[in-house]
Parts: structure tokens; sequence; C-alpha cells
């Protein structure tokens, strides 16, 4: 959303456990020299809802991250948690847990130190903090790991401590600064799964910032798209996905081609068939056609209108690209099992399916 | 391969040899002390010089002058250190954390000093210094003010070492988020993971006040150094024997750096 539209709010259900409290970003503004890194961001949070923060590098993401958690300063606007001002409160004040990008555990302690460092800053009798410690050593499956140190651990155990160690404080808000970023792909998958588990399990507000699309999808109840320090779109992962609101979120989230087409009311004529338009979409005329490539369906036909260049097998699904006789290019996604039925120089007919696509104007 | 092997052994032969002729660069003049001091006066060898210089009651009785440098010379160990680390930590931690833009500058300043003699030290200072005689009175120990001025290159690049080996920023932030203030941060968390490197500066700071002669006699003031040069005019044996003492003592700290910190490693990552 840009600055121009209305703050994005919510009438969102309970989320998670229903523990957590919202979370409330008004107009926030912060630059660095001539950079404007957040732009009059508003964005509110439900009650233990899990919103993942999506952008380029540069977007203002990660800031919008800080400036929440008190680690930077906004030059304006306000920071509401559970209905309070906390925007002139310090860091230590804020009681909120964090887990950063880079590995963060305090290297002279062990997990179970670790976990226990913010406890001990609240004074909890020890009794009381090593069960905690062992509770939330226990949630994220690393009881036998509580006398190792930090470089005794791999990437990954070392962030699940981390998320023990922020969780065992009882934080209003978790904040998740790209916190898997450093791990291999199969330990980021593992992770990210077990990060929601625990967090539906606590149901706390969570923040979780990162550039990784699928990771955000994945997760997150709700996505914000950012770009250039502000929201382009707040919505849930598939109408982020279906529903893109700006062209930048179908271009940025998941993979869009760009065909001309010819807009008419509701509807745009793509390769002889109507599809239907999202809102946003321009209402006449010329229009270029942002579609998925799982919403072209590709048939063999000797006297199609276009041309295979190349199809790949992907796995569970294969990919094709095509070139039309008007000379735009196109990627469809097809069946892992029908790539070896198409050849380069084959002739193809392309479907569009009719599902709704945003229509913008040409450049 | 033949000549790979011939390389290698002529290299292994200049090493040894370049090793050797070091050793002995620095073994002959400490050899020589040990050989004066323990002439006996008639001809042969006698530890008399050593035992004076370890016995405690002769040295207060009869050398007072070394009594009073030894002492002023662990009091100005101890308070350079002190005013160091406190100046130096907090400072290097701070720049690191909140004024990256201004870390070049620091080090200019700390560095600065390598490039200015003593002597030209001592011009600067003795203004100063007639101001600190009327504020704080004549000891030797605020000659620490000096010190801590010509330990700072030293003790910055070890310091720096030691913040370069850790995330001080995001390791800050981490605990902040917790719930700690400023000074938890520093106390529990900045301090015990660079506590090599504090240890580093603070041994390498101890080595050069003690070895320290130019500032404090310019400044008429008492430490090892000077006391030394006293009694080399009246017992030219004990003043080398304490010499060599001092020399050794600054030995046995520095190579005691080498091991401080090693261990605590045992076992290696895991996968996953």
């Amino acid at each position: 959303m840009s600055a121009s539209h209305p703050p994005v709010s919510v009438t969102a259900p309970e989320f998670g456990s229903g523990r957590g409290v919202a979370v409330t970003l008004s107009g926030l503004r912060r630059s660095y020299g001539s950079i404007h890194a957040l732009d009059g961001l508003t964005l509110d949070i439900a009650p233990g809802e899990f919103v993942a923060l999506l952008g380029p590098s540069g977007c203002g993401k990660t800031t919008a991250l800080r400036v929440l958690a008190g680690l930077e300063d906004a030059d304006s606007g306000r920071v509401e948690v559970g209905g309070k001002d906390i925007t002139s409160v310090p860091t230590s004040a804020r009681d909120m847990g964090m887990v950063f990008q880079a590995y963060s555990l305090f290297p002279h302690m062990t997990a179970r130190q670790n976990v226990e460092f913010g406890l001990r800053l609240r004074r909890i009798p020890s009794t009381r903090r090593r069960a905690r410690a062992s509770e939330m050593l226990d949630l994220v499956e690393l009881s036998d790991h509580a006398d190792r140190y930090a470089h005794q651990m791999s990437g990954g155990q070392q962030q699940r401590v981390a998320l023990a160690r922020a969780l065992a404080i009882e934080p209003q808000v978790l904040l998740l600064d790209e916190p898997l970023s450093a791990l291999d792909a199969k330990v980021r998958v593992q992770l990210r799964d077990e990060i929601r588990r625990i967090q539906l399990e606590v149901g706390t507000t969570t923040l979780f910032v990162t550039h990784d699309q699928e990771e955000a999808l994945a997760v997150a109840d709700r996505v914000g798209v950012m770009r250039a320090g502000n929201l382009e779109q707040l919505a849930s992962p598939h109408d982020l996905y279906a529903r893109p609101a700006t062209p930048f979120v179908a271009n940025f989230v998941g993979l869009t081609n760009r065909l001309r087409t010819t807009v008419e009311g509701q509807h745009a004529n793509l390769l002889g068939t109507s599809v239907p338009l999202l809102p946003g979409s321009v209402q006449r005329g010329a229009a270029v056609l942002l579609i998925r490539p799982e919403s072209i369906a590709v048939k063999a036909d000797p006297a199609g209108r276009a041309t295979v260049l190349s199809a790949s097998f992907l796995g569970s699904t294969g990919s094709l690209h095509a070139i039309t006789e008007s000379g735009e290019a196109v990627l469809a996604q097809i069946d892992n099992d029908a790539v070896a039925t198409f050849h380069p120089g084959d002739r193809v007919c392309l479907v569009p399916r009719p599902n709704p696509a945003l229509a913008i104007a040409v450049e | 391969m033949k000549l790979h092997a011939a390389r290698r052994r002529k290299q292994t032969i200049f090493r040894r040899v370049v090793v050797g002729l070091l050793g002995l660069f620095f073994a002959l003049p400490l050899l020589g002390m040990v050989e004066f001091t323990t002439r006996a006066p008639g001809g042969g060898r006698t530890l008399a010089t050593w035992a004076t210089l370890f016995d405690v009651n002769v040295i207060d009785a009869d050398y007072p002058e070394l009594k009073t440098g030894v002492l002023a010379s662990a009091g100005l160990v101890v308070l350079t250190v002190t005013i160091m680390l406190v100046m130096l930590v907090p400072t290097m931690t701070w720049v690191r954390l909140r004024l990256p833009g201004l870390r070049r500058t620091v080090e200019f300043v700390c560095l600065l000093p390598l490039t200015i003699p003593a002597i030209v030290l001592v011009v600067g200072l003795a203004p100063v210094y007639a101001w600190v005689a009327y504020f704080l009175g004549e000891s030797s120990l605020w000659l620490a003010f000096a010190y801590v001025v010509l330990v700072l290159p030293y003790a910055y690049r070890a310091l720096d070492a030691g913040l370069s080996a850790i995330d001080v920023k995001t390791l800050a932030e981490a605990a902040r988020s917790l719930g700690a203030g400023w000074p938890t941060v520093m106390w529990q968390i900045i301090l015990p993971n660079v506590r090599t490197a504090v240890l580093s500066a603070s041994f390498l700071s101890v080595a050069l006040v003690l070895g320290e002669f130019t500032i404090a006699n310019l400044f008429s003031r008492d430490n090892l150094q000077v006391a030394i040069n006293q009694l080399n005019k009246r017992d030219a044996s004990l003043a080398t024997a304490a010499a060599l003492a001092a020399l050794v003592l600054a030995f046995i700290v520095l190579f005691a750096m080498s091991f401080v910190g090693a261990g605590r490693r045992s076992h290696p990552p895991e996968e996953n």
C-alpha cells in the first residue's frame, strides 16, 4: 500500500492461543540522510497474529522491526503495544523477545545460561528460572544441549536456543529479524515450520521480517509486502498471491507473465480468452495483464499460435517457456509428467484459465 | 622432487640460523648480566648479590631507593592499567555500537603516541604536570596519566582485536532486548567476551610501565628504572641484578599472554 492508501486495519479473528497483544505502528518515518527507510508506515497487528514483512533489500522492513523493538528511533510516528504508547520507552523496558539474523547467543554462556539471562534480569528465583529454561529448551527440542556453548552448536541449534531465550521472558511481542537467512536450505525449512508450531503454541504476537517470499507465505497469518518504506499490500498469503493489489506485489511475489491485452469492463481478452480482472485494474483499452504461470494451460497443437522454447522438470511440477506469434515470452506451469512431451520448436496452444488477474496500463 | 626436498632443507637451515642469531642477540646481554652479578670479589662465583636483592630487610635498610622505586612502579602499574581499561573499553565499545564513523579518528588518536618520542612528550606534558603537582601533589603515582598515553597504542590494538572477534552490536542488542541496561551489557556481556583482549592490553601495559625510565627521570619522579639507575652509581652489581629481575618479570608477563584465554573449546559444532 503506498503512502496515499488508507492504513491497513485488522478485524481479524483471535490468533494462536489468544495470549498476544495488539501492535500498532502509526505513520512511522525514519530517514538516513536522503534515504527514507520508513515513509509513513502504518501497520496494525492483531493479538496473537503472525505477520511477516516481505520486501526487497532497503525497503524498510528491518527498520520497521527495529523501531518496534526500540533499537532505532523513529523520526516521527507512534508505536503502540497492547494499547500503550511505547514510542519513547527504551528497548530494555519494552518486553519484546527478538531473534536476530546474526547468531546472537552470548558466547561465554551455555545454552541454559543464555535462556536464563532475561529471567535473571527479572530477578526470577533460581528454581523457577531453571524450570522455565528447561521448559523452553524442551520446546525447541534442545534439552540435551543445555550445557553446550554457542561454538559447540550448529547454526540451526543456535537460532533455536535464541528463540527459546526470546520466548523465556514471555514477551508481549516476538520479533524475528531474518532468523533463517544464515542457515542452509534444509535446516531453514525445518526451523521455519518449528517457529510456526511454537508461535501457535505460545500465542505471542509475532512480527517476522524476511526477504524470502516462500518463508513468509508458509508461516504467516498475513504478509505485508513493503516497498520504499511503506506497505504495498497486507493480506493473507493466498490473497497476496492470487489477488495482488499492485503491479509491484504481482511481480515481487511469485512468477508473473506480462502479456499485452485489451481490457473491456471487468475482463481482459488474452489469447482469445476472456480473463476476469482484479480490483485496481485498468478499465478500458490496451493494457498489460499480469498473469501467473499456473493460470495458463498448454495444449500440444500443430496449429497452435505459440512455439515451445524449452520445457523443464522441476520435481513436483514442470515449467514451459514459449513464444507467441507476436513475440511475447510466456512462462507456463505444466505437470511434471508432461515435460517430456514438449520439445523446443513444437507448436502449442496457450489457454488462459479464468483466474482473476491484474491489468495495468501500458508503460 | 629431489630439488624440492633440497630447497626445503635449505629453508629449514636458514630458519634455524636466523632464530639462533636472534636468540643470541637477546641472550648474550642477559648472560652477560648473569655473569656480572655472580662475580665473587676474589674470583669465582657467588649468589650474594641475588640473595641481597631478594632480602626484604636488607633492601629496606640499605637500599631504600630501590624499595621506593619498586613500590612506585607497582602503584603505577595498577593505576595505569585501571585508567587505561576504564577509559578505553567503554569508549571503544561505544564507538563500535553507536559512532562507527568515529572509529578511524579514535584509532588515529590512540596510535599517535607511537610517533611521538618520550622526550617530546615530556616537553609537552611539563606544563600539564605543573598543574597536576599543584592540585594532586608531587607523588610519582601521577605519572600514570602520562603512562596511559604511552600504553594507548598497544592497548588499543589488543582491545580492538578482541572487539573485532565478537559481534558487539548484535550481542548488545540481544541483551538489551532481553531487558539489560547499558551497565549490564558492559559488565555481563561485552567484558566477559573480550577478557583475553583486556588481559593482553593489561599485560602489555604492565611490561611498558615496568620498563619506563625517560619520563620518570625527566620529571624527577621515582620508579623502578630510575631507582636502578641511582643504584647503579652505588652498587653496579645489585643494580644489574635488579634490572635483570625486572626484565625476566616482563618476559614472564608477556609469555603468559600467549597462554591466556586458550582452552574451553572442546566439542566440535554439530551439523544441524
